[in-house]
């Protein structure tokens, strides 16, 4: 219990993967709340490569987190700047009225 | 002892600022709670010696990404309320898939085992002899240069891409146009007048 070992990591990232699924449910007209919650997924994922880099002694997992952290402020980035064209559109953010496309 | 204190710490205010940005009300809270879970997986990233990826999830995370969504937050005017009443019937069926995933991510814990092999097959040991920083500088500048230039790429073409999509032009803006205002020739920015004495030009 007081020995921290990889299992407590794994468990974290797991709880915190868990909430991230959980919030795109219980959000699922707000977008922005939305986006947050893939970004805790995203975290959850970045710990749980950490937690194994750390236990491997293997840095490539570490390089890896870092790729995963720039791509997740890119989706960020594009999805904030599509949000707020949404927004500017229809003047609200319901993802439900997001069929224009009628795709 | 003090790492596993630490670490329940760092744990339990990840977990409950987590659970805080699904559950607020207020979506500026929910940016300020995703802020402090940040934070808290920068400090367990320091505990777990990663001291790099710490620093870059606060300056990247908390300077960057947080900034944007509490700025995103704050230029809309959204009826969060309406919205979050209208979310509200998917609550049973999130807290079932929740659970679903939870038990399966659960499942492949207890009966996951390392290979025996695994510590031969290492891509990149850490070296013993410098930091976190200086051995990851000279992994991502050395050897997998190539995905760091990539992961540079895929930032121009995000912000490119941002910049495009909330680009707006709007009509009746003046601006200044450099190339009319060069290659504007005498004939038509002075006239000469001749004046009648006693009468003005009016």
């Amino acid at each position: 219990m007081l020995e921290i070992t990889l299992g407590h990591y794994l468990a974290l990232a797991a709880i915190l993967f868990t909430i991230g699924v959980f919030g795109i449910f219980a959000n699922r007209k707000n977008v922005i709340i939305l986006l947050m919650s893939i970004e805790l997924i995203l975290l959850a994922v970045n710990v749980n490569l950490v937690a194994f880099s750390a236990h491997m002694g293997d840095l490539a997992g570490q390089v890896f987190a870092m790729l995963i952290l720039t791509v997740a402020a890119a989706e960020a980035a594009v999805g904030l700047a599509i949000l707020v064209v949404f927004f500017r559109n229809r003047g609200d953010i319901a993802v439900d009225g997001a069929n224009m496309m009628k795709g | 002892m003090l790492q596993a204190a630490a670490f329940y710490i760092l744990a339990a205010t990840a977990v409950l600022s987590a659970f805080m940005v699904v559950a607020a009300h207020n979506p500026v809270r929910a940016v300020l709670f995703l802020i402090l879970t940040f934070f808290s997986a920068a400090g367990l990233f320091v505990l777990l010696g990663a001291e790099f990826l710490a620093m870059i999830l606060v300056i990247v995370y908390v300077g960057a990404v947080a900034v944007l969504f509490l700025f995103v937050v704050m230029m809309l005017d959204i009826d969060f309320a309406t919205l979050k009443a209208r979310s509200a019937g998917y609550l049973p069926l999130g807290g079932l898939i929740a659970l679903a995933i939870a038990a399966q991510l659960a499942l492949v814990g207890f009966a996951w085992v390392g290979a025996d092999g695994a510590a031969a097959h290492l891509q990149a040991p850490m070296p013993d002899d410098t930091h976190n920083i200086a051995a990851l500088g000279a992994l991502i500048y050395d050897r997998y240069v190539l995905f760091f230039q990539l992961a540079g790429l895929i930032l121009l073409v995000a912000m490119i891409g941002a910049i495009v999509l909330t680009l707006r032009h709007r009509e009746g803006v003046k601006r200044q146009d450099m190339h009319r205002q060069v290659n504007r020739t005498r004939d038509e920015g002075v006239e000469v007048i001749d004046v009648k004495r006693g009468e003005g030009i009016g």
